[in-house]
């Protein structure tokens, strides 16, 4: 065992993987607690403090970037450089420089991209507000990323390309060709910061929410199903429960995701045959939706008991059934009757979180919780720490859902509820007092996520040092003879 | 016939099929946006033939860029949609012409604060001022944060006319010669008609770019949107922004149900 580990050390870049998975981890925590004070924010406006940087419309970017692209980048580059390597048997393309390039290029740009929010520099664009230049520093990683990842399955010593790295292939092609497109943009003066998007009104919107679904359904969505092909199956000890299906809604989700953006666009002033083409097509993704989440689920079959055993499954499983859930709630909210309500209210922002703590963050902390061992040649520090960290962070998302559905809804209901003489029954206002508090039982949910993870920070540092140690006695003693 | 196996043993293949499976709805969806004519309405005065829907004044775009670097977009959206409910509290239904100069465009996707699509001449510019610099000295209810650094800080303005021409490139009729002005006849005979035509004099000269500064001095004077005269600040620009919003289109001048026949 100890000696496959060392020569795969060897074999494979595990050093590139370590760097992605720490710094995930450091976003992760970075970007929630941004979520956590922009939640409480709302709760508690005096929060703001007058000061510009900090204020809710500044700072909201620095989560959504930070927890999206930070966390979930850094995760995804972690994983998918694990994966290819393992499912390929061969070393990662590019030699070290290459890999760590795109591991200082990425994280630079998240890092500048997130100061000059705080500093009013954005294209206010949702999830896509960095500005022209680090629009263009981007695409030139993410090339280089897809050359690496390419030239790495070409070098494969098996026949056949792993399911996973379909996901992940159709994650790194589907966002490059999103980035470029969405980012369009004419600088008003290329030593300047500020540029106005090529396109206006609503082909904007509609290029915007093609982007804007479209991280979810490739960067949120197929990249985390690419990394739950192989941990779920590996921490199972099972194969995958049906290769068919897996072929079947891979192909299904990669050609249907493009098409449901526009359901962000319900009833506004976009044609209508763009919405309608997006609800239909929203409803049919359910089935490739629930395909990845049965085919994840199912592969537990036979070893069920593991559920109540090994916290790692407790986290994979978990994220399945919020994939499951969520892709359930997104094609219902869909429907244009339903959207009526949902749209513009905090029904869409608990629903996002049920994806993105629930299936996003879940997945990525069961998959880190059985990688960094294994990177670092080691076992966990503490198995007991990842089940109060489950628990932390199921509690968390519940509460955080369950909050913005009584918000949301609440808010939906109000807005459009008349009096008997056929007035409207309440001021815009009066929601914002009924909201109050959900918000703050949001943004405590919020906090029950956020010490989650610094419960995984601790388990995992402590786990690297140790590592680290063990790693050091015999060194020590070759020295002293 | 093609089986999976030669896509799984084939990169490039993977590769080639994949950007075919995600390439396809986007094409759809996006490209007809860009020649479908009726996607985006005529909105012509019904005396005049003057466009109704003009790009925004100096002023007016600065307050915009203001309105974009604070970040308004994440609570407020600026999209009426055609229900009772939000025709009541907002007015008429918005336009698709209504933001064809808007890059990017502002519609949002949350409403924490309420839609702005219309908010323009429904508040005093007084009360504007007062709202941004201490929401809820106004509103005690609100849970908007207070913006008092946007009357505190001096507009800069030095580079309004490059913000013009910028947008110009991309398509928006910002003036920079005689003929956009006053349009021109091309070696076939063919007419454009320059800015004054389509948008009236008064118009036409805001759109001028060689006239930026003094256009955006001159509005920023006469409208005093922020009750000093002493100086322009951002809160002036975001200010004459607002008050513009939603009205360009002038509904009193078409039957009620006049806009119905292009959605």
């Amino acid at each position: 065992m100890a000696h496959s580990a060392v020569v795969s050390s060897e074999q494979y870049n595990y050093e590139i993987v370590k760097k992605f998975a720490i710094a995930a981890i450091v976003w992760g925590i970075a970007g929630m607690t941004a979520g956590v004070y922009i939640a409480s924010e709302l709760a508690w406006p005096f929060l703001n403090f007058d000061i510009a940087q900090i204020t809710f419309g500044r700072l909201r970017p620095v989560h959504t970037s930070g927890v999206i692209f930070g966390f979930g980048g850094n995760a995804l580059f972690a994983t998918s450089y694990y994966i290819v390597q393992r499912t390929c048997q061969t070393r990662l393309a590019g030699g070290t420089f290459w890999p760590n390039f795109t591991f200082w290029g990425w994280n630079l740009c998240i890092a500048i991209a997130g100061t000059g929010y705080l500093f009013g520099i954005s294209q206010g664009r949702e999830y896509a507000e960095p500005e022209w230049y680090i629009d263009l520093a981007i695409a030139v990683v993410w090339v280089v990323y897809f050359l690496i990842y390419t030239v790495t399955l070409v070098r494969r010593n098996q026949p056949h390309i792993y399911v996973a790295n379909w996901f992940f292939m159709s994650f790194i092609l589907a966002t490059a060709l999103l980035h470029i497109f969405n980012n369009l943009a004419m600088p008003v003066s290329l030593l300047g910061v500020k540029s106005y998007s090529l396109f206006s009104g609503v082909q904007d919107a509609m290029t915007q929410w093609w982007y804007g679904h479209n991280a979810v359904g490739f960067f949120l969505t197929a990249a985390f199903l690419g990394m739950m092909y192989y941990f779920v199956p590996k921490q199972a000890g099972r194969p995958v429960y049906s290769y068919r299906l897996s072929i079947v809604h891979f192909w299904a989700l990669s050609f249907m995701y493009m098409w449901v953006g526009t359901h962000h666009l319900h009833w506004t002033a976009i044609p209508d045959w763009t919405s309608s083409l997006a609800a239909v097509f929203s409803i049919l993704l359910l089935m490739p939706s629930w395909g990845g989440m049965i085919n994840g689920i199912m592969t537990l079959s036979g070893a069920w008991d593991k559920l109540r055993t090994d916290p790692i499954m407790m986290f994979l499983i978990t994220s399945l059934s919020f994939y499951g859930m969520s892709t359930f709630e997104g094609p219902m909210m869909s429907l244009k009757s339903v959207n009526a309500l949902s749209h513009y209210t905090d029904w869409t922002v608990g629903h996002v979180h049920s994806g993105a703590l629930g299936w996003v963050a879940m997945v990525s902390i069961g998959s880190f919780y059985h990688m960094i061992p294994r990177l670092w040649n080691t076992t966990i520090y503490s198995s007991k720490l990842i089940y109060t960290h489950f628990f932390l962070a199921t509690i968390g998302v519940i509460l955080y859902i369950t909050a913005l559905w009584v918000s949301g809804i609440g808010q939906g209901l109000m807005l459009r509820a008349f009096d008997e003489y056929g007035n409207l029954a309440y001021t815009f206002v009066e929601t914002v007092t009924f909201m109050h508090g959900p918000l703050v039982a949001r943004a405590i949910g919020g906090m029950f996520f956020v010490s989650g993870m610094l419960v995984m920070a601790y388990n995992v540092y402590m786990t690297i040092t140790r590592a680290k140690q063990e790693e050091k006695t015999p060194v020590i003693a070759v020295a002293q003879a | 016939m093609l089986k999976h196996e030669s896509i799984e043993t084939n990169s490039g293949l993977l590769i080639v099929l994949t950007l075919v499976a995600i390439g396809i709805g986007g094409l759809v969806e996006i490209v007809p946006l860009h020649y479908i004519d009726s996607t985006i309405e005529d909105v012509k005065d019904p005396q005049t033939g003057v466009e109704m829907v003009r790009p925004y004044s100096p002023l007016e775009l600065r307050g915009r860029d203001i309105y974009i670097r604070e970040g308004c977009y994440t609570c407020h959206s600026q999209m009426i949609r055609p229900f009772r409910d939000e025709d009541l509290r907002y007015g008429h239904y918005s336009l698709a012409a209504e933001s064809k100069y808007d890059h990017p465009f502002q519609w949002g996707s949350k409403r924490t604060g309420p839609d702005l699509a219309r908010v323009g001449g429904k508040y005093s510019n007084a009360w504007h001022t007062q709202h941004l610099t201490a929401p809820r000295s106004v509103v005690p209810e609100s849970i908007m944060p207070n913006y008092p650094w946007l009357m505190q800080t001096e507009l800069d303005y030095s580079d309004v006319g490059a913000r013009m021409a910028a947008l110009k490139k991309v398509g928006v009729p910002y003036t920079l010669t005689k003929d956009e002005y006053a349009g021109w006849t091309d070696e076939k005979g063919q007419k454009h008609p320059g800015t004054v035509e389509r948008f009236g004099e008064k118009v036409a000269n805001t759109l001028d770019i060689n006239r930026a500064e003094d256009n955006l001095l001159a509005q920023a004077k006469a409208g005093n949107y922020d009750g000093d005269p002493s100086s322009i600040s951002e809160m002036d620009a975001l200010v004459a922004y607002l008050q513009v919003l939603g009205t360009m289109v002038d509904f009193s001048k078409f039957d009620e149900d006049y806009f119905i026949q292009f959605r």
